[in-house]
């Protein structure tokens, strides 16, 4: 039973897909499948950073606004090139000078949260919603709230290639979904195998004990907030080369998606507890829901609905693992 | 003494027991409450009488048997139902709210209100000032429970229960965080309520408390009911063997250190407390290789800050800390603990365990640097690590897999000794380190403690129990008000040198060697 309760969003996975498989014809194709891929890959990037903030107790909203600034760092890069006034002159970086530029923003971004959060000791909830404001203010001031509208870059200025991360393909499979796979198997790895991850575990279960065990708290949680802003930097990336144009709104709510992926993916908003692996479940399941209620025309408001009934359950069933499992505890306290 | 006439049964817990899935916390348990009487139930941990306790509360429902107040069958399916007949309960743990102040946690379950609509503060807070007079305790019932120590958190607990008339009072280890004065205030009060007719359940892993203040004893052993007696006609190795079936002591003899290297020096270490003067007031400690200090002293004498200032968990701590030649002033509690310093945290749940994590995560936390190789963990290196701790700490669990709040307080006290020790510590402080366990893993801690003196450590433990500090220590040293007031090779301290040391105002006149 408690097996049942522990692999339940894998079971709810295998649900979802039996369901579509079944009532939508053209859902178990690999182009179907592919392009759910690519949806969740966007998803489950920020999910991942998502993870480590939530697992020290924490909570990244910030993430979505990065998404959009991020898009319009390297679409302005690319598009209209880094003007610097004073000498009147405009420099146009390649695609990957613009990629790592980028990322940076993105962890600098997440290294801002982080400091809010150990230095000035501000709750991560009112941190990372001020960020929220800033990030996005500071991506409508760049662009002037207008879109970046071509990102393929010109030959002449050698700044080609930029829509590879959106679209192109390694052995058939979409980069984005190759990204992915790869995030989330270093991901599970440094969560689970590093000195680092087990502290992240470690903050979240009991910041006291682990300040007194010797752990740096400051560092890994500014750690975690970097490593959170450095995946949303990716996924605006990505987002802005599928699209191969950025706008200023690109990315809103997308937090909130993350937090549900990882929430259904059993990370305990607590602390201490979840996986990675867990979390990119969570994200399938979101992904496959959302796409699955599309391909069979429900219309978006009952989507919306039936997504918020769906993390509503999981978060229920978390509490009954939990009380099953303070059960177990109980009775091998007393034997 | 007429039991059955002077102490009338009020409460009878009838051939209870309590099954859960796969194991039974309490076998047939039939146990008598006598009004007007102390009634002490002993037993090591998971020996049922939480359970039993939980029970008589309706915090649980007994799997078979029935329970009988004033000799009629009852029903409590509520802790609510309980409290309607009359039984309160001082739970071990403290259920406070830090952000309330003390007069409204009295009040939280009942508050006192003005035309039964709102709180009418005026009133509870000089209900709560009676309760703290009659408690002896100068804390104004405006301060938050937060901002008081534990000892006093107590007390709070304690006027809790007192605030609501009860009949039956369960009181499951009161004493674990009070200092000596307050323990005879406590027991001043229970025999007042002793004579108003009240029937005390009381629950503690002191026996020479037992003896002092209990009437009739009940000793469980592995949910059943081991013996009963009257507390006149038995002694504290009576109640030992039957809790444990045999004697378990500390046999040592205290060593001399002094010619041993010094390993730990610390000099003038101060705190400044945030009421003015000093929490930790210039205190200067050497402790030699090999050496068992133990640091008694009250709750408030600063021999955590103590603790903490030499961890590096108080940033505003002045003084100098050399632990074996090397000076670890400005270094953060990370870099003293990789340089061969560690510390077993008083408070066990809020500072010594990591909830979520199993066993295993909790032993290696502080030494995962010892297990890198190249950015990983090297996992089979790390348990065989855990293997070992286990076996020599002799902790019981079925795997190290499990999370660490599945076991008892011995255990997971034994799992916080561990992950210090896999640091590889060359000083390691104990605060309070047998607080709220059995006698039997007490007794395997102060070995253990010994042992590592054996091994060449510097070791210090706090404690507040006299028996205790005489009992393993090679040397005692006796703070008061943030200073040392006192230091004794074992061989020259005398139990009542060590009280009049401990003393704020005695300590002056008490000196030492």
């Amino acid at each position: 039973m408690l097996l049942l309760m522990k692999l339940r969003t894998v079971i709810a996975l295998i649900a979802v897909f039996a369901f579509f498989g079944i009532t939508a014809p053209n859902f178990l194709t690999i182009g179907s499948l592919l392009i759910v891929g690519k949806h969740v890959a966007i998803n489950a990037y920020l999910a991942i950073g998502m993870t480590f903030v939530i697992l020290t107790a924490g909570i990244d909203l910030s993430v979505g606004s990065i998404v959009g600034l991020c898009g319009i760092v390297a679409g302005g890069l690319l598009d209209a090139g880094l003007r610097i006034s004073p000498l009147h002159l405009t420099i146009y970086p390649n695609v990957v000078e613009t990629i790592l530029i980028t990322l940076v923003v993105g962890a600098l971004v997440g290294v801002f949260n982080g400091v809010l959060v150990t230095k000035l000791r501000v709750a991560p909830f009112i941190a990372t919603l001020g960020t929220l404001y800033i990030a996005r203010g500071a991506a409508l001031l760049i662009s002037d709230g207008q879109t970046f509208p071509n990102l393929v870059g010109r030959p002449e200025l050698g700044n080609t290639g930029f829509p590879f991360l959106g679209s192109g393909t390694i052995a058939g499979v979409p980069f984005s979904i190759v990204a992915l796979v790869a995030f989330a198997a270093l991901a599970a790895y440094v969560a689970a195998r590093t000195p680092f991850g087990r502290q992240v575990y470690a903050v979240g279960g009991n910041e006291r004990a682990a300040l007194v065990s010797g752990v740096r708290i400051d560092r890994i949680k500014i750690i975690v907030y970097t490593i959170s802003g450095l995946c949303a930097a990716f996924a605006g990336l990505v987002v802005a080369s599928e699209l191969v144009a950025s706008h200023p709104a690109s990315g809103e709510t997308f937090e909130l998606n993350a937090i549900a992926a990882a929430v259904l993916g059993g990370t305990s908003l607590a602390g201490g507890r979840g996986s990675v692996g867990g979390t990119i479940i969570g994200a399938f399941v979101i992904g496959v829901l959302s796409d699955g209620l599309v391909m069979l025309g429900v219309s978006s408001f009952w989507q919306m609905v039936i997504k918020g009934s769906v993390i509503i359950a999981a978060v229920v069933l978390d509490q009954l693992q939990g009380q099953m499992q303070r059960k177990m505890a109980l009775q091998a306290q007393i034997g | 003494m007429n039991p059955s006439t002077d102490h009338p049964v009020v409460l009878a817990a009838v051939d209870v027991s309590k099954v859960f899935p796969g194991t039974v916390a309490l076998d047939k348990a039939s146990f008598e409450v006598r009004s007007g009487a102390v009634n002490v139930l002993v037993g090591e941990n998971g020996a049922g009488k939480s359970t039993l306790m939980k029970i008589l509360a309706g915090v649980e429902q007994p799997t078979s048997g029935q329970l009988l107040l004033d000799g009629k069958p009852i029903r409590f399916p509520t802790p609510r139902d309980a409290a309607g007949h009359g039984i309160g309960i001082i739970y071990q743990e403290l259920n406070l709210c830090p952000n309330l102040s003390v007069a409204e946690n009295i009040f939280i379950g009942a508050p006192l209100l003005r035309y039964r609509i709102d709180i009418d503060g005026r009133r509870q807070a000089e209900r709560a000032a009676e309760l703290m007079r009659r408690l002896e305790q100068a804390i104004d019932p405006q301060t938050l429970v937060g901002d008081l120590r534990i000892g006093q958190q107590q007390i709070v607990e304690i006027a809790k229960a007192l605030a609501e008339d009860v009949r039956i009072l369960i009181m499951d280890e009161p004493t674990s965080a009070l200092s000596s004065v307050e323990v005879e205030i406590l027991f001043r009060v229970i025999r007042e309520l002793k004579a108003a007719g009240v029937a005390i359940i009381y629950i503690s892993h002191r026996l020479d408390e037992i003896m002092v203040i209990g009437d009739y004893i009940t000793v469980m052993r592995d949910g059943r009911v081991q013996a009963r007696a009257a507390v006149a006609d038995i002694s504290i190795p009576w109640i030992v063997g039957q809790m444990v079936g045999a004697m378990a002591a500390v046999a040592a003899a205290p060593d001399s250190h002094a010619d041993a290297p010094p390993v730990l020096v610390a000099e003038n270490i101060a705190l400044a407390s945030a009421k003015g003067g000093f929490t930790v007031d210039h205190v200067s400690l050497t402790v030699r290789a090999g050496e068992v200090v133990g640091i008694y002293g009250l709750m408030g004498a600063g021999r955590s800050e103590l603790f903490e200032c030499l961890m590096g968990l108080q940033p505003d701590a002045t003084g100098s800390l050399m632990l074996a030649g090397k000076s670890l002033d400005g270094q953060s509690t990370a870099q003293r603990i990789k340089n061969g310093l560690a510390m077993v945290p008083e408070d066990r749940q809020s500072a010594g365990l990591i909830g979520p994590l199993s066993v295993a995560q909790n032993l290696t936390l502080s030494s995962l640097w010892r297990f890198v190789r190249r950015f990983a963990l090297d996992m089979p290196r790390e348990k065989k690590a855990v293997h070992d701790i286990i076996g020599s700490l002799n902790i019981k669990v079925s795997t190290p897999d499990v999370e660490i709040t599945a076991l008892s307080g011995g255990n997971q006290q034994k799992v916080v000794i561990g992950k210090s020790l896999l640091t590889e510590p060359k000083a390691i402080l104990l605060d309070e380190p047998g607080r709220g366990i059995d006698v039997g893993a007490k007794a395997e801690v102060f070995r253990t403690m010994r042992r590592l003196g054996e091994a060449g450590l510097a070791v210090v433990f706090a404690t507040s129990d006299l028996h205790e500090v005489m009992a393993v220590a090679d040397r005692i040293v006796v703070m008061a008000s943030g200073t040392i007031t006192a230091d004794f090779p074992r061989a020259a301290a005398t139990e009542d040198a060590l009280v009049l040391a401990s003393h704020p105002r005695t300590a002056a006149a008490a000196g030492g060697s």
